[in-house]
């Protein structure tokens, strides 16, 4: 125990000494916590649309209004060529094209019948999918108004119509940052621990102190445990630092209680922490340790269920995620800062969490060779 | 095993792949002697040591330190030697008290013990100034005292110098090697390896590695007398001429 | 010149000599867009949802069909009163419910019209929100239907064309994004790494007093990573185009040109993040740790650029990515042409040209 206390003791001044790294440590999360979750909305607003009006009619004007005046869309340009409209898309200039074709009104009123084309970039497919749901229940509801003014429905013939209420639970206002700015603290803690351990070893065999340790006759579970600890109170640290801007920027008060969020970070901080201490002892330099992070990173951050769905992706993509520990404290993050869960619904999570770090430590401790 | 045994080996071999570093060395070493680990680059020297220290499993053959064999029992050995790398091996981002506290401390040492005994090593070293200063700005002579100091500072039975001097001015090496008496003079073993001929004669045996083999073993003077010369220098030179294994 | 061949010789051999590092590098990016080629993607599928069915009858029972259907859907839960609702959102099992009222098929028989309810667990609102409108798209489909049968006048039918993505693949959005990401962050890691290394370990000491240009030595040895990245570009587009599915409708020596630019600029960030940086874990911090979040956030291929507040929209043009990804979705996606993307050829060069004279400047400053 009292080796243990002296390798903190070392641990800590080194630490310390090395300020332009703590700056980082503090610095890099504050600013991107207070900038990147603004960037992080999916909801389609402003969709840029280019009008082809080849028809030139009360009724496309009255349509082409009646769009502009939602607010989802942006009239980006109003042409009679479809050409120049698909050009508008390639530039970049226009998400979706909307096509009326010459006597689009006759036919409609003449033929009972008329259709209208619709052209979207797809390559997003999110917004290309979105925005042609909500032009068509545009259209549709044109068309209701178009009906009603030529004959009057409801008695004889009435128009079947199911009304659909929507409601959005646990965030009525979808306010989306509720979501984001967890989720994204989530991740800079991870970078942030990982980073710090897996090069703490690779740095101590590459300068050769590794040797000096190795002689002596400490225990490589206080060796490890004299890595951890430090970083582990830094980790909560930028927990902590993380929360306050969550409450002060973003008004953001957990519905459930702060103490089972710190709950899981100290696990979940654990079993990262181990899982870069891990990396550290099968690494011969930090630039390698340092590639082999970036690749779990990417994994990691990207198969976390913060970006994209989870439930969209392949079985074996699923896996990986069900092994990657960023995604469980996103779904914790989730279910206690907006549902008010308590430490019993999240007890699987803890569970796991346990798991991982059991085993990513003493993985890290048994690779961890005092002699080759 | 004899009582006044520090080192004792036999056969000791080690393998990395199809290379034989370390071929079925065979030595004893007494309990306060200087012992003069001589070879060139790449003969073997540090390799052999590793296994020693217990930093390295032997491929082959037995050894013991300190009593305890270094198959089972390297972490017993750990407790009773001291070792300095060839790599300077301080932290250099922390100052002189704290590396020897450190140290102190996971030797197991009381906090009475490490004040005391680093009260006396700063002022053997004459680095009372300097206790507070980082490491890193210390001039490499001093660096390698005060390794050395580290190294002894849990008063180990047994210390492995590798290439202590390498690098360092006559003055200082003069000085090193007076601290080294000193250890010796306190019943310390000392098993050191070294490039400089003329550190060899302050041994009181050599041995001369080429090739991963023990070529010779004696008193600094028995080598002169049987390899007719009367240098260290030659009889070094003699020996290594037969090596075919390429120095690093 | 001779000299600085001699440079860029040790380099290659720093490098080859190291395999576990020579295969991580080669390897990672092989990996990284099989992986994310096939499991991103923006669009919610299978989506587990709840359905609580008071009417169990006809036409519920066809609309349920409907839904369980659609590829957006999958019917996890089958409830049987409004008070489970809450609980299987707990739990997390479900992501929207769908209410269904007593009478569903008598109502819109005889009165032709009926209550639906959806239900969205908003935590996540952006998901939330897709959901909600693919749910109520397909019962208005249902509504549609139903209205066609009855030979309503005066329709107008949509017809719907999807370009250049018409299976609607994620891959076409995030091939070009992994790779701005990829290339990026591994051409800037390492070069800043590199130099940092020699810093730490002294050896750049050594380098300096020879005779050769003290800025040639540093360039040298972001020259290898040029090599692999160009290797690294090629692994990506051959696993695009025969693995991913993910076509290149452009020119491919456009395409490989302009990476190249984008290669140059991520070794010259790499350049001047290793001469402000003392230790590599300062270089991996400011490298890895400080560009990572930014460039997927964004470089627009997670986030829509436009969807974003003034600042950030501004702030995102200091992104290389985001010029890149502009770039590939332009060649790579679109088949455009140069005259598409000359404003971002310019802005990157202009990119290279500040990053490398800033690098310059200050190792000058260093140096001297």
């Amino acid at each position: 125990m009292r080796t243990l206390l002296f390798l903190l003791q070392k641990e800590f001044k080194q630490i310390f000494r090395d300020p332009s790294i703590l700056r980082i440590i503090f610095i890099i999360p504050i600013i991107q916590l207070l900038i990147l979750p603004w960037a992080a909305d999916y909801e389609i607003k402003n969709i840029q649309l280019t009008v082809v009006d080849q028809d030139h009619s009360a009724y496309s004007r009255q349509l082409i209004s009646k769009i502009t005046s939602t607010g989802y869309f942006r009239l980006a340009n109003y042409t009679n060529a479809y050409p120049q409209a698909l050009k508008d898309v390639e530039n970049g200039d226009a998400d979706l094209i909307l096509q009326i074709p010459v006597a689009f009104e006759r036919q409609l009123v003449k033929e009972n019948e008329a259709t209208l084309f619709l052209a979207m970039n797809a390559i997003d497919g999110v917004k290309a999918n979105l925005g042609s749901a909500y032009l068509r229940s545009i259209i549709q509801d044109f068309n209701r108004e178009v009906r009603m003014e030529w004959i009057q429905l409801p008695r004889l013939n009435p128009e079947t119509q199911i009304d659909i209420t929507t409601s959005n639970w646990f965030n009525p206002l979808m306010n989306y940052k509720y979501f984001m700015v967890p989720g994204i603290l989530v991740l800079l803690l991870t970078m942030v621990g990982v980073n710090l351990t897996s090069i703490n070893i690779v740095k101590e065999k590459e300068i050769g102190t590794i040797e000096q340790i190795n002689v002596t006759p400490i225990k490589k579970i206080h060796f490890i445990l004299g890595k951890l600890i430090p970083f582990w109170l830094l980790g909560m640290l930028v927990l902590t630092i993380g929360l306050g801007i969550a409450r002060l920027a973003y008004g953001i008060v957990p519905a459930g209680s702060v103490l089972t969020i710190y709950a899981f970070a100290a696990l979940f901080l654990l079993a990262v922490l181990g899982l870069g201490l891990l990396v550290s002892t099968y690494a011969h330099t930090q630039q390698q340790a340092m590639l082999v992070t970036f690749f779990i990173m990417m994994i990691f951050i990207l198969l976390s269920g913060l970006y994209t769905s989870i439930d969209s992706m392949p079985t074996w993509a699923k896996w990986i995620t069900r092994l990657n520990p960023v995604t469980y404290f996103i779904e914790v993050m989730r279910m206690v800062v907006l549902k008010g869960s308590g430490l019993i619904d999240i007890k699987k999570h803890l569970l796991i969490m346990l798991g991982f770090a059991v085993v990513l430590n003493s993985w890290a401790i048994m690779n961890y060779r005092k002699r080759s | 095993m004899n009582n006044d045994t520090a080192i004792r080996t036999h056969d000791l071999t080690k393998r990395f792949g199809g290379f034989i570093a370390v071929n079925k060395i065979s030595f004893d070493v007494k309990k306060g002697e200087i012992f003069g680990f001589l070879g060139a680059n790449g003969a073997g020297k540090t390799t052999a040591m590793r296994m020693l220290c217990g930093l390295s499993i032997p491929s082959d053959g037995m050894a013991t330190v300190a009593g305890f064999d270094v198959y089972k029992e390297n972490e017993k050995i750990k407790k009773s030697i001291g070792y300095m790398s060839q790599q300077f091996s301080l932290y250099d981002d922390l100052t002189v008290k704290e590396n020897m506290r450190f140290y102190g401390g996971i030797y197991g040492k009381s906090n009475q013990f490490i004040k005391e005994k680093t009260k006396l090593i700063l002022d053997q070293l004459q680095l009372k100034n300097e206790a507070n200063l980082l490491v890193k700005s210390l001039p490499l002579g001093w660096k390698q005292k005060l390794a050395f100091s580290v190294a002894m500072f849990h008063e180990p039975e047994i210390i492995f110098l590798d290439e202590p001097t390498g690098g360092v001015d006559p003055v200082t090496r003069r000085e090193f090697w007076t601290m080294i008496y000193k250890a010796a003079a306190t019943g310390t073993t000392v098993f050191v390896t070294t490039h400089y001929m003329d550190e060899a004669e302050y041994c009181d045996r050599v041995s001369i590695m080429v090739d991963g083999r023990i070529e010779a073993l004696d008193t600094p003077a028995a080598l002169k007398k049987n390899y007719n010369t009367n240098s260290m220098d030659d009889v070094f030179l003699q020996l290594a001429r037969k090596a075919t294994r390429k120095s690093d | 010149m001779k000299q600085f061949f001699v440079f860029i010789k040790k380099e290659f051999y720093h490098i080859f000599r190291d395999k576990r590092t020579m295969f991580i590098l080669l390897g990672m990016p092989i990996v990284q867009i099989i992986i994310f080629g096939f499991a991103l993607t923006n669009e919610v599928k299978n989506a587990k949802i709840g359905v609580l069915d008071f009417a169990k009858d006809a036409a519920s029972t066809s609309l349920i069909t409907e839904i369980q259907a659609s590829r957006y859907f999958d019917i996890a839960q089958t409830l049987s009163s409004q008070k489970e609702i809450e609980p299987v959102f707990q739990k997390g099992n479900v992501k929207l419910v769908i209410v269904l009222p007593a009478n569903f098929n008598a109502e819109l028989t005889h009165l032709h019209t009926a209550k639906i309810q959806i239900i969205a667990d908003a935590t996540d609102p952006n998901i939330a929100n897709q959901l909600t409108n693919y749910a109520s798209a397909i019962i208005r489909d249902y509504q549609q239907r139903i209205t066609e049968n009855q030979q309503l006048p005066y329709t107008i039918q949509t017809q719907v064309r999807m370009l250049y993505n018409p299976q609607m693949k994620g891959a076409y959005n995030f091939v070009p994004g992994v790779m701005a990401m990829v290339l990026l962050l591994v051409c800037t890691m390492m070069t800043a790494i590199t130099i940092v290394r020699e810093k730490e370990l002294g050896t750049m000491e050594i380098l300096l007093v020879s005779p050769a240009r003290p800025f040639r030595i540093i360039v040298a040895k972001a020259i290898p990573y040029l090599l692999l990245s160009t290797i690294n570009i090629a692994s990506i587009l051959l696993l695009s185009v025969f693995v991913l599915g993910v076509p290149i409708n452009g020119s491919i020596w456009l395409l490989l040109g302009v990476s190249m630019l984008f290669i140059l600029v991520s070794l010259s960030l790499g350049l001047l993040i290793s001469a402000s940086a003392d230790t590599q874990q300062t270089a991996m911090f400011i490298a890895l740790v400080a560009l990572f979040l930014p460039t997927v956030m964004l470089s627009g291929f997670m986030f829509p650029v436009a969807n974003m507040p003034v600042v950030l929209r501004v702030l995102s043009n200091v992104v290389p990515a985001k010029w890149y990804y502009n770039i590939v979705n332009a060649v790579m996606i679109k088949g455009l042409g140069v005259q598409a993307i000359w404003k971002e050829l310019l802005i990157l060069s202009g990119m290279l040209i500040f990053f490398l004279g800033l690098a310059i400047q200050k190792f000058k400053i260093r140096l001297a």
